[in-house]
C-alpha cells in the first residue's frame, strides 16, 4: 500500500521542489495532493484519505499553524502526522508549532536527505 | 558601518550562501556590502519584497536581472525557464522567503520575535519602490557567475503601538 501526502504551501514553486524531492525518497509514495492554503487543505483532507500533511506556516487565507489546530481538533483526522516545513527558524513559531501538536519540522531551505530523514518514521508507521 | 550593520551582512551573506548551496546547487560570491541612504534609483528587472515586524520592523529585497531570475527558477525547479512568468516570480518570491528568513532566524536571539509577510514580487522597467519611513538600507551585492544579485535590509526600532510580531507588512511605494 502507497501512502498519499499533502502538500500545503503558497509557493507553486515548494509545491513542485516537495513533489520532487519525496520522489526521489524511494519511499512508497503513492498520490500527492496539493493545496496553495490551510482552507484547500482542509477540502482536500474531506475528499481524500490522507496519510501524512507537509504544510508552510507563513500562508494567506488560513496559516499553517491554524490548519494543524483544526486537524488536530477533528475525531477524523487528528491522529494524521503533519510535518510543518517552514522559514520560521525562530523558537517562538516552532514552539507553538509543538504545543499545537505538529508531529515534526523542517527548516527551509532543506535538502532530499532531510525531508527523507524527517518523514520516514511517519511513513513507515502508516505503511502496512 | 556599526557592529550591528556588519551582523545584518554577515547574516545575509551566510543566509544567501546557504539558500542557493541548498536549493539551486550553486556557489554564490559575496562582492560588497554598502549603506543606501540616497533616494532609490530607477530599477529595471525582478525585485521582491517582503515585511519584517516585531519589536524591530522594517523590509527585507531582492532584485536581480530577468536572465538571473530565469535562471534562477531554472535551477530550482529542474525546468527551462524562457520568459518571465509566473513560475519564474514564484520562484524568486520563494527565494526572498529563505534568504531573509535565514536573516531574521539570525537576528531573532538580538532583536526578540519576528514575523514576515508574504513576498511580492514586480518585474518591469523604469520603476522605482520606495517603504515608507525607509531611510537607510544595508545593501549586500553577490555575483553568481556573470549575474549580479542585490539583497537589501532596513530594520529599525518599531513604535511600540505597531510592534506585533506576526502581522509582518511592508508598505511600499511603488512609482512607474
Amino acid at each position: 500500500m502507497e501512502s498519499e501526502i499533502l502538500v500545503v504551501d503558497d509557493s507553486a514553486a515548494i509545491r513542485k521542489i516537495l513533489q520532487r524531492v519525496l520522489r526521489q525518497t524511494g519511499m512508497s509514495i503513492g498520490a500527492i495532493y496539493e493545496a496553495g492554503d490551510g482552507q484547500e487543505a482542509l477540502e482536500t483532507l474531506k475528499k481524500r484519505k490522507i496519510d501524512l500533511v507537509l504544510s508552510d506556516i507563513n500562508m494567506p487565507k488560513m496559516d499553517g499553524l491554524q490548519l494543524l489546530a483544526s486537524v488536530r481538533a477533528s475525531p477524523e483526522w487528528r491522529n494524521i502526522p503533519v510535518v510543518m516545513i517552514t522559514t520560521e527558524g525562530g523558537e517562538t513559531r516552532v514552539a507553538e508549532a509543538v504545543k499545537l501538536g505538529a508531529s515534526g519540522y523542517v527548516r527551509k531551505p532543506f535538502t532530499a536527505d532531510q525531508i527523507k530523514e524527517k518523514l520516514t518514521g511517519f511513513l513507515e508507521a502508516v505503511l502496512p | 558601518m556599526t557592529e550591528f550593520e556588519n551582523l545584518i551582512v554577515a547574516s545575509i551573506a551566510r543566509s544567501t550562501s546557504e539558500v542557493f548551496s541548498t536549493m539551486l546547487d550553486a556557489h554564490v560570491d559575496f562582492d560588497a556590502a554598502a549603506i543606501e541612504s540616497r533616494s532609490p534609483e530607477a530599477n529595471d528587472g525582478v525585485v521582491s519584497f517582503i515585511g519584517l515586524a516585531g519589536a524591530w520592523a522594517g523590509s527585507g529585497s531582492l532584485a536581480c536581472s530577468p536572465a538571473m531570475a530565469r535562471r534562477i527558477c531554472s535551477q530550482m525547479l529542474m525546468t527551462e525557464s524562457l520568459a518571465v512568468d509566473d513560475e519564474v516570480l514564484d520562484a524568486v518570491a520563494e527565494l526572498t522567503n529563505m534568504i531573509i528568513g535565514g536573516v531574521k532566524t539570525d537576528l531573532e536571539p538580538s532583536l526578540g520575535p519576528l514575523g514576515l509577510s508574504i513576498p511580492t514580487v514586480v518585474y518591469g522597467r523604469n520603476f522605482r519602490a520606495k517603504g515608507a519611513g525607509i531611510t537607510e538600507w544595508i545593501v549586500a551585492s553577490f555575483r553568481w557567475e556573470e549575474e549580479r544579485l542585490l539583497v537589501k535590509v532596513c530594520l529599525a526600532p518599531a513604535v511600540a503601538a505597531h510592534a506585533h510580531p506576526h502581522a509582518a507588512s511592508h508598505p511600499l511605494a511603488l512609482e512607474v
